[in-house]
């Protein structure tokens, strides 16, 4: 950097100084303070041209989702083709009961491992490998989730809410393990230490000392979670299939939200289009909930809140 | 090392402590209920066998997930592999009715929607990321910070939903005759333009891929040591200096990574991409074309398979896609690891 | 009542370090014992090895003997069962922030399976009294969590939680360190008391605070066992020179 030519030439050295040296020196610090305007600046605009997608998916969602919102649609399921009204009540207890086959399964097993991965994996090469493989499986495409549901389940006992639930389950669990982990890690050794010093066996002190002071974390991960895998809909197309009418049976198709969107939107009616957006909704704010939710844990310091 | 004489010696002044300390205790007093109670409790060594098992098998279950993944795709796969072998990635016609099976046209299409989504990602996630971690102001991170959440949330069928309805007639419509004139020299940009196609679909997995590659450059920035940017400070740097000496230099392999995982979300992203793409097996140079991906056909097709030699192939597509995108998955984790040495488990 | 600990040739090691070399000494019952030296010297390990807390450390290993009245402490009896029998109080305060403080005091003997309520009443009670915490926090049970009380508080409620399950050993390493000087002086208070009814190995920092509450002290050095002799004569004419420069200051 030029900084220091002047100094020097106010020793001993003025005289042997040429002009164009100042010139060059003028020349690099107005190219060095342009290109830094000129990236901050590129920076600020491309927060707000980001901005602008963001504003415009919720806006214009709010907008035709609310419009088209009415109670029909909590408590009627679709209508025949082509007739107006109906609504999606089937598709709301639907993915409420893959949600909850998918939680029974996703939920205790993805703790398990995060609470193995924290107490006792800690160091050797088997936590590693689990670690590493989670971390891969969580970037595998859901649908071929989907697909392993469908060849497991679909191809013996046909489609069915269960082999649904399955597949977000094996979504779950890896997503669950990573964030039960680093909850555990950040309960104090000492408190361990003070379990144990009193006499109480690993396994009490992990639940009664290491989960209880990380439940409410494990808890905001779990929520994660769940919200991640409420809005999928790619697992469910060949395993849930997706249904017209009420139905509980875990052992047969099933209806599910986001499929419900999927099969409206690519279709050419706009009735249906219009519970799209209605649906899109109601299925966004369930998932903001529980997002904001975990930002409020995020800024108590409790989680480190993803984003 | 000296020890002192086994006479007891008169208590020291210091300790108000009475003289039979000294002394052994004449009468043993009986043990309490309470330490009868702890010392005829069991030392829990089976419990804590029995548990520690348990969650082991809780974690081996995810090797089990993996491997349950791996074998139906490869079951399943068998026939339509025996039947084409490598031919099949080779071929660029698909047409099942006729019973023939290319697949070359998807991962063209795979290929390409997602390199012009990180060609559009990238540089304005690493914009945002340098504004939100130097420019910014503090008060403002929080609220960006939470936005850019709020952008991975929403999931992939309203993304396409919103790109079916507000995307694609812009791109038919305005945005699309714009393009063809200015741009239609490069034989990119023509005629037909039905909305739907190439561009759009990068479009929309452009805004999906976003949200991760900006957080992640984050965060692989800020695990660059606060001292690397001072030095740079130190020495006259400009903002824009600092930033690319003391920090970029350093997390460049992490912001590799973070675009490497970018590019596995973009190469699995199924349903937007769906939705909007058209869903046409050709290999056209128009980007307003039609086009398809390894996982749209497969989202497209396989509830409408018949034939079990239909559905195979669709597995077998499958199959490639899910080693394709663990081997991109695993070197993206491996880079970003080695700058943040494992610390967040960012799992979006 | 408290036991008398007899240890001979205990060693020690971290992975690859010697940590305690060759430490032999019998701590008499129902006394203060007070551990003194600079950092480093193996003190605090000495004192983890006695309930063999130093085993949830993968690294650590311990060869010797250790006899805790007539209970062998590494053969007779696995490190659970020794560790219901010693209390330990650590540095820092570390009450669990999850439990109230009932449920703190209470959690040696609730975690362990001990379900009688009204006993569970009288120990809690008991063991705050001797804690000399019970007049502070008698409202506020089962109201306020572990982690509300102040550093001085924490810390006392830590001895409370030690001494509910009826120890026949009390070790404590460097309880005062991280308190201010009214919670510590409070704290040695309570050793005073309580010195009579268990035998109470304490490590410190602190010569003074060696002096005034313990009848016996050692002095270790890099692993050693340098002196061990009553408190008066060790502080007022050590037997060995290292002790005396310690004593008076020429390090540590």
């Amino acid at each position: 950097m030029g900084g220091d030519t002047r100094a020097v030439g106010e020793g001993r050295m003025t005289r042997a100084l040429p002009e164009r040296s100042e010139h060059l020196e003028r020349a690099i610090r107005i190219r060095r303070s342009l290109t830094n305007h000129l990236v901050t600046g590129l920076a600020i605009l491309s927060t707000m041209i980001v901005l602008v997608p963001l504003v415009a998916i919720l806006g214009y969602l709010i907008y035709k989702g609310a419009s088209s919102l009415n109670l029909a649609f909590f408590t009627h399921i679709p209508a025949p083709v082509g007739e107006p009204g109906g609504g999606m009540a089937n598709c709301i207890v639907g993915s409420g009961i893959i949600l909850a086959v998918a939680s029974v399964i996703g939920v205790p097993l993805g703790i398990a491992a995060g609470v193995y991965l924290a107490e006792y994996g800690r160091g050797g090469w088997m936590g590693t490998a689990v670690r590493f493989t989670a971390d891969v499986l969580n970037g595998v495409p859901s649908i071929v989730m989907g697909i392993a549901a469908y060849g497991l389940i679909v191809v013996h006992y046909k489609f069915s809410a269960l082999a649904g639930g399955v597949a977000l389950a094996i979504m779950m669990v890896p997503t669950i393990a990573r964030t039960t982990e680093e909850m555990l890690a950040t309960v104090p050794h000492m408190l361990r230490e003070a379990a144990l010093g009193l006499g109480i066996p690993k396994w009490r002190t992990i639940l009664s000392v290491s989960l209880r002071t990380a439940t409410p974390g494990i808890i905001t991960g779990c929520m994660l979670a769940f919200a991640r895998v409420a809005g999928e809909t790619a697992p469910l197309l060949f395993t849930a299939f997706g249904n017209n009418f009420w139905s509980f049976k875990l052992t047969q198709p099933m209806a599910a939200l986001p499929l419900q969107i999927y099969v409206y939107a690519l279709s050419p009616y706009d009735e249906w289009h219009r519970l799209a957006w209605a649906a899109a909704l109601v299925l966004i704010v369930l998932i903001m909930l529980s997002v904001t939710l975990v930002r409020l844990y995020a800024s108590r310091g409790t989680i480190k809140g993803g984003h | 090392m000296t020890q002192s004489s086994p006479v007891s010696l008169p208590p020291p002044v210091v300790s108000s402590a009475p003289a039979s300390s000294e002394q052994p205790n004449p009468v043993t007093p009986p043990p309490s209920e309470i330490r009868r109670f702890l010392q005829a409790r069991s030392s829990g060594r089976w419990a804590d066998g029995s548990f520690g098992g348990l969650m082991l098998m809780a974690a081996l279950s995810i090797f089990v997930i993996v491997a349950l993944i791996l074998w139906v795709l490869i079951h399943d796969s068998q026939m339509s592999i025996h039947a084409f072998g490598w031919k099949f990635f080779k071929g660029s016609n698909w047409d099942p009715v006729n019973g023939s099976f290319g697949a070359l046209p998807f991962i063209y299409g795979t290929v390409v929607s997602s390199f012009l989504a990180l060609l559009m990602a990238v540089p304005l996630a690493l914009c945002v990321a340098f504004f939100v971690i130097d420019i910014c102001p503090p008060r403002l991170r929080g609220p960006i910070a939470f936005l850019t959440e709020l952008l991975a949330a929403i999931p992939s069928v309203v993304y396409g939903l919103w790109a079916l309805v507000v995307l694609v007639p812009i791109v038919r419509d305005q945005a699309g005759p714009v393009m063809e004139k200015y741009l239609g020299w490069t034989g990119l940009f023509a005629e037909p333009n039905f909305g739907v196609g190439m561009f759009t679909a990068s479009v929309v997995l452009a805004i999906m891929i976003f949200p991760i590659i900006c957080s992640i450059s984050r965060d692989v920035m800020k695990a660059v040591p606060i001292h690397q940017r001072e030095a740079a400070l130190a020495l006259g740097a400009t903002r824009w200096e600092m930033l690319r000496i003391g920090v970029l230099r350093n997390a460049r392999i992490g912001i590799v990574g973070a675009v490497i995982l970018g590019l596995g979300r973009a190469l699995g992203e199924t349903i937007a991409v769906t939705m909007v793409i058209g869903n046409h097996p050709d290999i056209l140079k128009n980007l307003f074309s039609p086009a398809y991906t390894l996982a749209s056909v497969i989202a497209n097709e396989f509830t409408e398979a018949t034939g079990d030699l239909y559905v195979s192939a669709l597995i077998e597509i499958g199959l490639a896609l899910f080693l394709v995108t663990i081997v991109v998955n695993a070197i993206a984790r491996m880079l970003v690891w080695a700058v943040t040495r494992g610390q967040s488990a960012r799992v979006a | 009542m408290g036991v008398d600990i007899r240890v001979e040739n205990l060693n020690a090691w971290y992975g690859p370090v010697h940590t305690l070399k060759d430490v032999s000494l019998h701590i008499r019952a129902n006394q203060c014992t007070a551990l003194i030296g600079p950092s480093g010297c193996g003190k605090s390990t000495f004192v983890r090895c006695l309930n063999r807390m130093h085993e949830t450390n993968p690294i650590a290993r311990a060869e010797g003997s250790v006899r805790m009245g007539e209970l062998d402490v590494y053969h007779d009896a696995s490190p659970v069962e020794i560790r219901r029998r010693v209390g330990m109080v650590f540095q820092r305060p570390n009450p669990f922030p999850s439990m109230t403080i009932y449920d703190n005091v209470a959690s040696g003997l609730k975690l362990n399976g001990y379900r009688k309520r009204r006993v569970l009443d009288e120990v809690v009670e008991r063991s705050l009294k001797q804690a000399a915490l019970w007049d502070e926090v008698k409202d506020d049970l089962k109201k306020k969590s572990g982690a509300s009380l102040s550093g001085g508080q924490q810390q006392r409620l830590c001895i409370a939680r030690a001494l509910a399950v009826d120890p026949e050993v009390l070790l404590m390493d460097e309880p005062a360190s991280a308190l201010d000087p009214v919670s510590t002086a409070k704290i040695e208070d309570l050793i005073f008391e309580l010195k009579s009814q268990y035998t109470i190995v304490i490590v410190t920092h602190n010569m003074q605070q060696a002096a005034r509450v313990a009848e016996r002290t050692g002095f270790f050095l890099m692993g050693r066992l340098v002196e061990f002799d009553a408190t008066d004569k060790l502080f007022t004419n050590p037997s060995d020179k290292r002790t005396e420069d310690y004593i008076t200051g020429r390090f540590g």
